[in-house]
């Protein structure tokens, strides 16, 4: 039996709120599991959907947006955008066969550290039901290709 | 001293590639003046061993439009990169899949399913193709097809990538201007691996429409409004991908009031024009309620087809699930 799968998240979080919710997630000594790997933006509003799509098509089996509350964006409405990108973004993942509960986007203020640990839990616990994504990574795919293109162009048959 | 050759091939595509050259009209004469046409099948009879007879790296152009489909197109793909010193990726289909690609959001079952076995379609003993067949005559053979559509430098180094569905032909005399000048050594040839024949910016950098704050409650399609002729087609609420769409066709469609579907691909430094896409049209949803988000996005019924209507192949993922499983 294959070991218990341990789904990879990536997190991108805003500095100014989310951010700091998961330092204090830390810091109060909050568990919630290890599959989460943070990237911080400087606002949920620079999350260009490119970063989500390269997660997944990497190796990400999730991804975790989080940013400040509606109202409370440093850069005013920047979070709204988000939101709906986000929106847009799973009914397009989804075109795809991704699972829209491989991505989910929460708001946590910096106060919030509880909620954010729960929030990760939640999103782990859910993709772990869903099982690996398994996509065909851009990795895997550049390393066959580079190797059939070092074995060179080989003859063609007429 | 013999002239240098030439060659155009088409791939998985739809022919469009091949009458956008002919469409160069007398600058087509140049092209047989400077050059000793050697294979181009839609042009000329020509038969693929007499392409294999040909010494390797002889031909010194190639124009390679369509995308990879099939057995077939990879087999004549790697064998002009063998015969040819400049391969260039002609056209959407090659560049980035184009609208052959399309069907990588469907497995390859549904494909022979809608193709061959649906209502319109004569197939009472529901057979699908099989690549090999034995008749009393002997064995025939068609070529297999790929569960994914490739681009053409998914299979073989390119050295140009020229963009467009089909790329206009203004850009396509431009280029055949300065393959012909390089020959009598009054140009240089740009850097390998460049984009030729289209803009560094975008279609909306070419649009003659007015831009004023975007701001859109509702999306609808064009053929169901009479759109303003000079405002942005993007403010009137008609989807336009000029904003992540490399530019250099002079923005052909929005001003012949069409909306830019995005056939030129994505920007320079773009890794992914679907994903910019997105960004651009989610940016101009007027609502922050979710609920009425998600209303507003219910008028666009196909976010795949739309962001990615050329470039699925040449996109971050690619395929759909059910399509990388074959
Ligand atoms: S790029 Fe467009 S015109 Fe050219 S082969 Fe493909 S579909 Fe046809
Ligand atoms: S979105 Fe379309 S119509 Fe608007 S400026 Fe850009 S290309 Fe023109
Ligand atoms: S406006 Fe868009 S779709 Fe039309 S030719 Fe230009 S890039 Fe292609």
């Amino acid at each position: 039996m294959p070991d218990k799968f341990e789904p990879l998240i990536i997190g991108f979080t805003c500095n100014w709120c989310s951010y700091r919710a998961a330092d204090m997630a830390g810091l109060g000594r909050m568990k919630y599991p290890p599959n989460l790997r943070l990237i911080r933006l400087m606002c949920s509003g620079r999350l260009d959907p490119t970063f989500v799509l390269k997660a997944f098509a990497d190796g990400a089996d999730g991804v975790l947006i989080s940013g400040c509350h509606p109202g409370d964006c440093h850069y005013l409405e920047q979070n709204y955008k988000t939101q709906s990108r986000y929106l847009l973004l799973t009914r397009l993942l989804a075109s795809f066969g991704i699972e829209p509960q491989r991505i989910k986007l929460i708001w946590a203020s910096a106060a919030e550290g509880a909620y954010f640990a729960e929030q990760a839990t939640q999103i782990v616990e859910q993709v772990r039901a869903l099982g690996p994504l398994n996509w065909h990574t851009r990795r895997t795919l550049a390393k066959a290709q580079s190797e059939q293109l070092s074995q060179g162009l080989e003859e063609v048959p007429a | 001293m013999s002239k240098p050759k030439f060659a155009m091939y088409w791939s998985a595509s739809c022919g469009g590639c091949e009458i956008a050259v002919l469409n160069t009209h007398e600058k087509i004469l140049d092209v047989d003046a400077n050059f000793d046409v050697v294979f181009w099948p839609v042009a000329m009879d020509a038969k693929y061993k007499d392409v294999q007879a040909m010494e390797d790296k002889s031909i010194l152009l190639t124009l390679f439009n369509g995308a990879i489909r099939n057995d077939e197109n990879e087999h004549i793909a790697r064998l002009l990169r063998r015969k040819s010193q400049l391969l260039v990726a002609f056209g959407a289909c090659a560049t980035e899949g184009g609208i052959p690609a399309l069907a990588n959001l469907s497995d390859k079952q549904s494909i022979f399913d809608t193709a061959f076995n649906t209502i319109s379609t004569e197939n009472p003993n529901h057979i699908l193709p099989q690549t090999r067949w034995t008749m009393p005559e002997g064995e025939i053979t068609i070529p297999e097809m790929y569960p994914v559509v490739k681009t053409l430098e998914q299979v073989v180094p390119v050295d140009y990538y020229m963009p467009g569905c089909p790329p206009e032909s203004h850009q396509i005399a431009a280029v055949i201007d300065l393959v012909i000048q390089v020959l009598q050594g009054k140009a240089e040839l740009p850097p390998k691996g460049a984009v030729i024949g289209a803009g560094a910016s975008t279609v909306c950098e070419e649009c003659q429409r007015a831009r004023n704050e975007k701001k859109i409650t509702q999306f609808v399609r064009i053929q169901d409004i009479k759109p303003d002729p000079t405002l942005c087609l993007l403010e009137q609420g008609v989807l336009c991908n000029g904003p992540a769409t490399r530019g250099g066709c002079g923005a052909a469609c929005p001003t012949a009031s069409m909306p830019c579907v995005g056939c030129y691909g994505a920007t320079d430094g773009a890794m992914d024009q679907g994903a910019r896409l997105l960004s651009a049209v989610a940016s101009v949803i007027d609502a922050r309620d979710p609920k009425q988000v998600e209303q507003i996005l219910d008028g666009i019924p196909d976010p795949a087809g739309m962001f990615y209507r050329f470039g699925m192949s040449g996109s971050l993922l690619r395929a759909s699930k059910d399509a990388w499983k074959g």
